[in-house]
């Protein structure tokens, strides 16, 4: 039996507003999705139902038992006058964008090498090299990409606020609610189940989905900086603001869809022709400016600097840099649709705006790069600190390509071709890889509250990687110049030299280079993977060792 | 220094912060996106252009679900070497009733904006079925899936009053026969082959996958292959006639 005091106790004890409305919300989520996944039109809907019931019942009872373990007062603001930080979802969602990583790279390993060996297709609908590539790209992307921003900003904004994270159940609403919308677009895509707009394949259901996850993290990261205990917002932060709130409008913009039936999968999209063709542009070229820029600046703002130890270069630079930037970026999108239907006053307008975008782009670096200044020697000592430094060096250069390429001439050659999977790439293995695993690296250790288990490994991961980048990048400039100038070479009889198959015949080579590439990124991950694990877990024993080495950052 | 202060409102004000990040975002799309929906110039009137027919409309969507806008673009740019290559570049009127439009970003594969009629439709079944026993080099997968895969022509009509929803004129009676046109495009000595051709002028009427039987997803993505690039009659078009 119980004491009394603990009775007085659990008669106090009740559910929170969240708690309550979130479980009840939930349940009946489960309920309607149960009566989806029953008269679904089609297969790929019902599995999906099915996986939002189980998802929601399962949440149910988590929320429940939750309730049940916890005592009474929920977890303090401040603890001794310190703020308590809001670790568990960030930990979460650190976790899951190692895992995703993992299986990103993996699939793009996979389709590289269906392009090298189109047998490896094995002809089945669902393995074939236009299903997995919505995959490969959205679980890079948006599964490890999101859940690095999703995790570092829910960091970022707690200790540079010095305040706990807005909400109790709210964050993890967020990051569990991310990777749902991660399971049911993925899994979506080798069902066949797709808009077929590039970056933002997934269909109506999983649309609304997020723009609900999203709504809701935004309302955390605001009221998180509502309560802020510092005078000012700091530089990451509008950043990550950025990054959330264009995000939202680019989704909002680009994916209006009316669906054939609400119990089935497939839409169609309000836009048509040329606007929808300015739209997805408009919104695909801004997932590169905010989603792979914005975010991951706001990483480089706050991670090298605390790295390095040293404050960030410039405050006045990092205010041209930002304005510039979102302001710039969202122009760009027609250079994707140099030469074609789309009217040429557009075109024109994305191209110069492409150009002067170069400027901000190399503001930011500098700002980046110069905060090492006094601090130069610790790119010798300490791996983690070069990993970011030669991301942002990364950075730098693809921000010199992509202008580059958006000059129409340059463009009518390197468009169509592997260059701009090269260009891509740079910039995705290079700049937000590498400042992601150096983020990772650094926000594991203080998460759990260890030391990082192996500062050799990570060396080994720094060059393997590094090396699978410049077979990779290298391999497609190679490629992608000689299929264009070979679909453009004439003879000297005025007829086209080549045919078409010929160009594809000319890459083969270039893809298995590549290919060799990628698996050696995907190996550098994979010793990422199990430097984490063995610090999180093996760590045990060197704890306070730990605690003493490696304070988390304030 | 004024400036770097004035500066401060927004570092200090976080609903302030919102506000200037969604005016400066707003600026670049607005200018760029809204004038298509009204500027005339932007699509060409141009004869020819149809709604797509059930059976074509069912094709797009399987070229959608395989994803093949992700090796192949329909877009011909005016280059001199792509429009010898694939023929005349490709107009917008060409792509107004496309939702979504697939005008891609990579070439692996050839450009299909102007396939339509370039191979026989005996060409069409061998090549998607196993693409290297007719294209030895070529690094497409198969789709042996389609030949076995019958249509289902249940939701044809819903397919087409969404696609009227989103603004492709399709007439009521394009709707209520929609079923029946999904069979009778595949059937050409059939009772609705010429009911079909009245709704549906010059659309090819022909067995695409040359097996007897209910329209398969090959029929439906051969029929679509067919037809692109082709509604544009280019020996009548004056390109100088939408000069503005």
């Amino acid at each position: 039996m119980t004491s009394p005091s603990s009775v007085s106790k659990s008669i106090s004890k009740s559910m929170t507003m969240g708690e309550a409305g979130l479980a009840s919300g939930l349940a009946v989520f489960a309920f309607v999705s149960f009566l989806g996944m029953a008269m679904g039109h089609d297969a790929a809907f019902s599995f999906h139902a099915a996986l939002a019931c189980a998802a929601s019942l399962i949440s149910v009872v988590v929320i429940g038992n939750r309730y049940l373990d916890r005592p009474a007062e929920l977890p303090p603001a401040e603890i001794n006058g310190r703020p308590n930080y809001y670790l568990g979802p960030i930990k979460f969602a650190s976790a899951m964008a190692m895992f995703w990583g993992i299986a990103g790279f993996t699939v793009g390993l996979i389709i590289a090498m269906q392009l090298a060996w189109p047998a490896l297709n094995f002809d089945l609908p669902w393995t074939t090299f236009g299903r997995l590539r919505p995959l490969h790209t959205s679980a890079v992307i948006f599964a490890f990409g999101g859940n690095v921003l999703i995790a570092s900003s829910f960091y970022v904004v707690q200790k540079t606020c010095r305040t706990r994270l807005a909400g109790d159940l709210a964050p993890w609403f967020v990051v569990v609610g991310y990777n749902f919308f991660i399971l049911i677009a993925g899994t979506g895509y080798l069902l066949g189940v797709t808009q077929s707009k590039e970056y933002a394949e997934p269909e109506w259901y999983a649309d609304l989905w997020l723009t609900i996850v999203w709504v809701t993290y935004l309302l955390v990261f605001l009221m998180t900086l509502v309560k802020r205990k510092e005078p000012h917002i700091f530089v990451a932060n509008w950043f990550y603001l950025a990054f959330i709130i264009t995000i939202a409008v680019l989704h909002l913009g680009n994916n209006p869809a009316l669906p054939v039936s609400f119990l089935g999968s497939k839409s169609y999209i309000a836009w048509g022709g040329v606007q929808d063709a300015m739209f997805q542009w408009w919104y695909g070229h801004n997932a590169v400016g905010f989603f792979l820029t914005a975010g991951f600046l706001a990483i480089m703002y706050y991670f090298i600097p605390k790295r390095a130890e040293r404050p960030i270069y410039s405050y006045r630079l990092s205010i041209i840099h930002f304005w510039a930037l979102i302001f710039l970026y969202i122009w760009a999108g027609p250079h994707h649709l140099h030469y074609t239907a789309l009217p040429d006053w557009a075109q024109t307008l994305g191209m110069t705006f492409s150009i002067m975008l170069w400027m901000p782009s190399w503001g930011g670096m500098i700002n980046g790069l110069m905060t090492l200044s006094g601090a130069w020697d610790k790119l010798r000592t300490d791996p983690v600190l070069r990993m970011m430094v030669v991301s942002v060096a990364f950075y730098g250069m693809s921000t010199f390509e992509g202008p580059m390429m958006s000059i129409k001439v340059v463009n009518s050659l390197s468009h169509y071709t592997d260059w701009t999977i090269g260009h891509v790439h740079s910039g995705a293995l290079g700049w937000v890889g590498f400042v992601s695993f150096g983020a990772l690296y650094c926000l594991i250790p203080w998460l759990w509250n260890r030391q990082l288990y192996s500062l050799k490994l990570v060396n080994w991961h720094f060059w393997i990687s590094t090396i699978g980048i410049v077979l990779y990048i290298s391999a497609m400039w190679v490629s992608g110049i000689l299929q264009g100038l070979m679909w453009r070479a004439y003879t000297s009889l005025g007829f086209l030299e080549y045919s078409f198959i010929e160009s594809v015949e000319a890459m083969h080579p270039f893809y298995i280079i590549r290919a060799a590439g990628g698996a050696l990124f995907l190996a550098g991950a994979l010793i990422m993977a199990f430097n984490l694990w063995m610090t999180v877990n093996a760590g045990r024993a060197s704890e306070t060792e730990g605690t003493a080495a490696l304070q988390p950052a304030e | 220094m004024s400036f770097w202060n004035r500066h401060k409102i927004f570092e200090k004000n976080s609903i302030i912060l919102i506000a200037g990040i969604l005016v400066v975002i707003a600026i670049g799309g607005l200018v760029e996106i809204t004038p298509l929906f009204y500027l005339k110039s932007t699509i060409e009137a141009v004869d020819g252009v149809r709604p797509y027919t059930p059976l074509e409309l069912a094709g797009r969507n399987i070229y959608v679900r395989e994803g093949c806008y992700l090796c192949h673009s329909q877009m011909i740019r005016p280059l001199r070497d792509e429009v010898e290559r694939y023929g005349h570049y490709s107009l917008a009127a060409e792509s107004m009733y496309d939702h979504p439009f697939q005008w891609g970003s990579k070439r692996t594969g050839p450009d299909l904006a102007r396939v339509g009629g370039k191979y026989s439709d005996d060409w069409h079944v061998t090549h998607l079925i196993n693409p290297r026993s007719i294209v030895p080099q070529s690094v497409m997968p198969g789709y042996p899936a389609l030949a076995k895969a019958e249509l289902d022509p249940s939701d044809v009509a819903a397919h087409l009053r969404t696609n009227r929803a989103v603004g492709v004129p399709y007439i009521d009676e394009q709707i209520a026969n929609a079923a029946a046109d999904l069979k009778a495009q595949t059937d050409p000595d059939g009772a609705g082959s010429d009911a079909f051709q009245k709704r549906y002028p010059k659309a090819l009427v022909r067995n695409f996958d040359g097996k007897p039987g209910n329209p398969t997803e090959l029929d439906a993505l051969i029929a679509y292959l067919q037809m692109l690039g082709t509604l544009v009659d280019f020996k009548l078009y004056n390109e100088k006639a939408n000069l503005r």
